[in-house]
């Protein structure tokens, strides 16, 4: 089996390889083909892993596969863990992946209008983007196989990397060079993070192998350290919170969410890979992984419940006032990312993962459907210029239509249920600040539906509001684009009915996820649970339901009734608003207070302290008297044999000396 | 009665004269091939010495040793000699210095 | 040596590899006697054979062996095992490397092949040696024939001057390296190592003996490494000699030199290693100051290159006075990877010089990036393992001694050694600033060389970065050489 994990990796480094290194002998075809071929291949491969461990006829592995070094008996390896958490994880990863390389053939099909004309940059992009995409396939799946914490800091600076030269991909384009560069800072700050408590996991449990971390952290969970002198810290509290803080970077929790909304200046199947379906989730996956650590902590989890709460009702606000098609989308992630962290926080991690799954299919829909409606725009992504389109795009409609419903949790749709677990979750938890995260988690279904719906009827329903020249060559994407639309729509609609059964209430994550009898709050749902049939039954009951009805019917009032009403509400609103445009405010905070106050203390460090104290005095003097010596000692080698033999006879008799008569 | 010590006093005194002779002598380089053999010389001296009064026959095999390569590298030496005589026609110490620093 | 009254046929299997490299040798001289080929072909490939096969015999009889043969004057074990394979690994690269420029300068004669063999063959000598005797035999082979390849360019004032200052103090070192053995034989009535251990464990009355022995070995040894104050030939006979000598001399004989010190002084003396350890300290210090500095104002990269040799003696040293087993195991990884780059680099000066044409000059290396973009690179790789960047295997190597040696105690000197380290960066960073930044005066020289030579070189470059990687096994292989 150690083959086919191996292989399952490897697929699609090698098809990257292939597509960047030989990418102008090979053409966008050879490009196009090799990575598809790759990772279809690791999909096919996953999937049998999967199945094969649902079935029973493969084990959960556990090994190394490369041992990179030992050094003071902490092993530095290579290495995977493969149950039924990350086969899920990987099928999902490459599903998604294969989706959006096919896309990506026709969405880039006339990428070289993306460049200035006779630019050198564009030569061989087309190729350069399938690269991209394979070796962030690689990264991520070594991500969600580690069974370590090196190769999971490795994996995840990975996954960073490609995702800030993707979002950087048109980087003759200013904004995507400022996105991707802002997306770099705010993830190195979670990673930061992230270090740290790996820093501290290895300091305090000796190992960085996840299963003996565990073990070391089961067998004194009460061990406590001291920080800033008088305060004492248990540490898994201290590490969960510091690795928590990681996830926080990469799955934009706020505060440190600001990178996602602007890494939409990427190409659109990139927001639907990484920033919705993949990467964005692996702060998802870290913690869920991380389990049996987190179970140890109260507080860390209150920490992470908090966070998620405050991130899934106050990010899905923003979405409300946004015209830019993928910014209500990539809102809608922050907002989606919050729920999958409330899960987490109190314990239901399962739930968690359930919603990380759906969410990927119906968030790549999403994405994939906007990227289908601005490919027919001419890329233009400004929805007060669409509307109506349904009548040009009918495939398109009606697959954004079942991911939309999807999104809001229509009943019986793959959202219905991981979202309604979650809530329930939350309800029945007594975990310090679950009440809080409870109202935000419900008022938070009434934004989403309402921003969905807010989309979905100001881009197809109402008047075409595009220009003369655009409507003319209005027509429906070409089939590459429409087929991972479909195939993503299945899903998007079916998988929860099929999973929830298994995911949430039974086993399946039996052996991954650990969870303390006294905080498994899905354990005592499941006591009422009686089969997805009776779960929607049971969503009729609960206030969710009629929230997001009310937000739909809200969404068709505004924008398809009464059009009229929204810049009234506005003008109203005024404050609100303005706070909403600006985000609360965290992009102001950030780029004048952190980054404007870094660059005016770097600007006194590089004037004053580097040129003249360390540059000047320190660097340059240490160079001059090196170099004065040099020339000393330079001339002590005269080239007169004498007086080589004379400096080895010196030597000799001072170490006679020293050595022999200083001795006694 | 001639003890051990007058043995290794001898030897040290004619190691000291070899390495005196390396590094005093400035002039013709041959001197530097003399001043090797009575470094050679001392340290036979030496083993013969020890060697006697230890009643142990090795250091007088290693003795025959030294003579053989001390042999061998005279040759040597004198062929790198000719070598340089032919190159600088000279073989003035104080000749050698084309590199330094 | 043990009395005769019984004689017993030595065990002739165990000490098969120098047997068999003899006969090696002699059959290239009578081969290349008959040969009418002008480039001397089968000497050249009965030579890289005859390495080869050694070097398979060297693994096959002796690795995971630990016995003595000849009556105790012949040892064969595992760190033998490495440095012998290691010094004929690097023969094998010197001669991939040197066929072009000798052939170019009418130097490619059987005596090359037939001196650098012999010399081979006393390095492989001195490794096994468990014996006074047999050590001084070795070094001494060892030595003549590099005294005789340093004047090989018979044409050429400055190799006979280079080799003049090399024989000089060479014979001078190893007078005081055989005055020492002399006063050791003195104090403990034997040549045999092992005998010398027991008694040096015992000593009583005459440790003030011992001790200056003692004193007069360390320094023959000292030269042989080029360790500061003993080092004043290392510049000019890199300088003067053929470029190809200068390969052999900085890279085999440097692991010999290590395989000395162990037998000598690290196997022999080791129950005084508080008292050695003072003088190598002091040696390893002086090297690590005189030699990056110095390096600095170099503008020829051979004499560059000797220079900064002292540096790294200076950590081959550190591993070795934190003594067994973590300190030999890291100065045996520092030494074999060190010389297979240095190798590299002195392979990549041949493949530049051209007939008439010495590419010895830094300014030589400017703009190679635009004539040889993949010579220009192995040559980084080289620059920055020697400098010790990670990603390459001169960092590990580094790492693994400055580990040693803070455990050994010595953290003052780690601190110097990595402060030096910092130095060193300048004068190897230049060069990779020269090759990509630097537009060459003139045309530049051009790489040259047949299609083997370049491909040697290119697996010898790649190794560095390979083993940068993966050190893994190579570091398990040095380290379980000493364990105990």
């Amino acid at each position: 089996m150690k083959t086919i994990y191996l292989l399952i990796v490897l697929f699609p480094l090698v098809g990257a390889l292939i597509a960047g290194l030989l990418g102008s002998r090979i053409g966008r075809e050879g490009a196009h083909w090799v990575t598809s071929l790759s990772v279809g291949i690791s999909f096919a491969l996953s999937l049998l892993v999967l199945i094969g461990l649902m079935a029973g006829w493969v084990q959960p592995f556990n090994g190394t596969v490369y041992t990179w070094m030992v050094s003071e008996g902490i092993r530095f390896e290579v290495g995977f863990l493969v149950d039924n958490l990350s086969a899920m994880m990987m099928t999902v990863v490459t599903f998604v992946s294969l989706m959006v390389h096919v896309y990506t053939i026709g969405y880039m099909s006339h990428d070289e209008e993306n460049w200035p004309a006779g630019s050198l940059a564009g030569v061989n992009a087309y190729q350069r983007f399938f690269s991209y995409i394979a070796l962030f396939t690689f990264a991520m799946l070594m991500l969600v196989m580690s069974n370590n914490f090196l190769q999971l800091f490795f994996a995840w600076e990975a996954v960073g990397l490609v995702s800030y030269l993707l979002i950087g991909f048109w980087f003759n384009r200013p904004t995507a060079v400022f996105a991707n560069l802002k997306a770099f800072l705010v993830n190195r700050a979670g990673d930061f993070g992230l270090l740290l408590g790996i820093g501290a996991v290895l300091f305090y449990f000796g190992s960085l192998d996840y299963v003996e971390v565990f073990a070391a952290a089961e067998a004194d969970p009460d061990r406590t350290m001291s920080i800033f002198g008088g305060a004492e810290w248990k540490v898994v509290t201290v590490a969960g919170i510091l690795l928590f803080i990681g996830a926080m970077g990469k799955s934009a929790q706020a505060p440190l969410h600001v990178w996602l909304p602007d890494s939409m200046e990427g190409p659109t199947p990139i927001s639907a890979l990484i920033h919705a379906a993949t990467m964005v989730t692996a702060g998802i996956f870290l913690v869920a992984r991380m389990s049996p650590l987190y179970e140890l902590s109260e507080v860390a989890l209150s920490f992470i419940l908090v966070i998620g709460a405050f991130t899934a009702f106050f990010m899905g606000l923003i979405g409300l006032v946004q015209n830019d098609i993928k910014r209500v989308v990539a809102y809608s992630t922050l907002s989606q990312l919050g729920y999958m962290v409330v899960a987490l926080g109190v314990s239901a991690y399962a739930a968690g993962v359930f919603h990380l799954m759906t969410h990927a299919f119906f968030k790549a829909l999403l994405f994939l459907g906007a990227g289908s409606v601005i490919i027919a725009m001419h890329h233009k992504q400004d929805m007060r210029e669409m509307g109506g389109l349904k009548q040009y795009m009918p495939v398109t409609y009606w697959t954004m239509l079942l991911g939309t419903l999807a999104l809001i949790g229509f009943p019986g749709f793959s959202g219905f249920f991981s979202k309604d677990a979650i809530i329930e979750a939350v309800h029945a938890s007594d975990r310090a600040g679950a009440g809080f995260a409870y109202l935000m988690v419900l008022l938070g279904v009434f934004v989403t539906a309402l921003y969905s719906f807010r989309l979905f009827f100001m881009v197809f329903h109402g008047e075409g509001r595009m220009d003369h020249h655009t409507r003319e060559h209005l027509q429906e994407s070409p089939r590459v684009v429409t087929v991972p639309l479909i195939l993503l729509a299945v899903p998007s609609v079916l998988i929860g009915l099929f999973t929830i059964g298994p995911m949430v209430f039974g086993g399946f994550f039996d052996g991954a996820i650990f969870v303390h009898r006294a905080n498994d709050v899905l354990a005592y749902l499941g006591q009422d649970y009686t089969g997805p049939f009776g779960f929607i039954a049971h969503g009729f009951v609960t206030p969710p339901l009629y929230l997001a009805a009310a937000g739909v019917a809200t969404a068709w009032f505004l924008y398809i009734k009464r059009p009229d009403l929204p810049p009234v509400i506005q003008s109203r609103l005024r404050p609100l608003h303005a706070v909403l445009e600006n985000k609360y405010g965290f992009d102001d905070l950030y780029i004048k207070g952190v980054a404007g106050g870094s660059r005016a203390l770097g600007g006194f460090f590089s004037r004053v302290t580097d040129a003249r104290l360390i540059d000047g005095l320190l660097v340059n003097g240490t160079a001059r008297s090196i170099g004065w010596a040099a020339g000393v000692m330079r001339r002590l080698q005269t080239g007169y044999l004498y007086h080589y033999a004379f400096v080895m006879i010196i030597g000799l008799v001072v170490m006679l000396t020293w050595f022999v008569f200083g001795a006694r | 009665m001639i003890g051990l010590s007058h043995y290794l006093v001898l030897g040290a005194l004619l190691f000291a004269l070899g390495m005196a002779g390396i590094f005093l002598n400035r002039k013709n380089a041959i001197v530097l091939l003399m001043s090797i053999e009575l470094i050679l010389l001392a340290v036979n001296f030496n083993f013969i010495g020890f060697s006697t009064f230890m009643g142990d026959l090795a250091g007088q095999v290693f003795v025959f040793f030294i003579l053989t390569v001390a042999a061998a590298e005279s040759a040597i030496g004198l062929a790198i000699m000719v070598a340089l005589f032919r190159n600088r026609n000279s073989i003035d110490v104080a000749d050698l210095d084309t590199m330094k620093g | 040596m043990t009395t005769a009254d019984a004689f017993e046929t030595p065990d002739l299997m165990l000490a098969l590899p120098e047997i068999w490299l003899l006969a090696m040798a002699c059959l290239v001289l009578v081969v290349d006697l008959f040969s009418k080929d002008r480039d001397h072909t089968p000497a050249f490939w009965l030579t890289q054979f005859a390495l080869v096969s050694t070097a398979v015999i060297t693994i096959n009889l002796q690795w995971g062996v630990d016995a003595t043969t000849f009556s105790g004057t012949y040892v064969a074990d595992d760190f033998g095992t490495i440095l012998k394979v290691a010094a004929l690994g690097l023969g094998f690269l010197g001669f991939a490397y040197s066929r072009d420029y000798m052939r170019d300068r009418g130097l490619l004669t059987g005596e090359f092949y037939m001196l650098s063999l012999f010399a081979m063959l006393g390095m492989l000598v001195t490794i096994s040696a468990h014996n006074l005797l047999t050590l001084y035999l070795g070094v001494e082979l060892m030595s003549l024939c590099f005294y005789a390849l340093v004047a090989m360019d018979r044409d050429s004032p400055r190799a006979s001057e280079a080799a003049m200052k090399y024989f000089v103090l060479g014979a001078l070192a190893s007078g005081m390296l055989l005055y020492g053995m002399s006063m050791l034989y003195g104090t403990t009535g034997s040549l045999d190592l092992a005998t010398i251990r027991e008694a040096a464990a015992t000593l009583e009355d005459n440790r003030i003996l011992f001790l200056f022995g003692l004193v007069f070995m360390v320094v023959g040894v000292a030269f042989k490494f080029g360790a500061v104050p003993f080092h004043m030939w290392v510049p000019d006979v890199y300088h003067g000699a053929p470029t190809p000598v200068t390969l052999m001399i900085a890279t085999a004989s440097k692991v010999a030199a290590v395989g000395l010190f162990l037998r000598l002084i690290g196997e022999g003396l080791e129950p005084l290693i508080a008292d050695w350890q003072q003088m190598i300290v002091i040696l390893a210090v002086l090297s690590l100051l005189v030699g990056n500095t110095v390096a600095l104002v170099q503008t020829n990269i051979k004499r560059m290159l000797a220079y900064s040799t002292f540096n790294h003696m200076g950590f081959i040293l550190m591993g070795l006075l934190a003594g067994a087993p973590g300190g030999y195991g890291a100065a045996v990884f520092y030494a074999v990877t060190y010389a297979m780059t240095v190798a590299a680099a002195f392979g990549v000066v041949l493949l530049l010089s051209q007939k008439n044409f010495e590419a010895d000059q830094l300014t030589d290396f400017k703009g190679l990036n635009e004539r040889s973009p993949l010579y220009a690179f192995i040559m980084l790789l080289l620059m920055i393992s020697l400098t010790g960047i990670p990603g390459t295997v001169g960092f590990y190597a580094k790492w693994l001694v400055l580990k040693a040696t803070v455990e050994a105690g010595f953290v003052w000197l780690a601190v110097l050694a990595v402060a030096g380290a910092v130095v060193g960066a300048f004068y190897y960073l230049r060069i990779v600033r020269l090759m990509y930044f630097d537009k060459p005066e003139g045309a530049g020289p051009q790489p040259s060389g047949s299609g083997g030579f370049r491909a040697v070189l290119t697996l010898n470059g790649l190794a560095v970065l390979a083993l940068g990687i993966f050190p893994g096994a190579l570091v398990a292989i040095c380290m379980a050489a000493f364990a105990p």
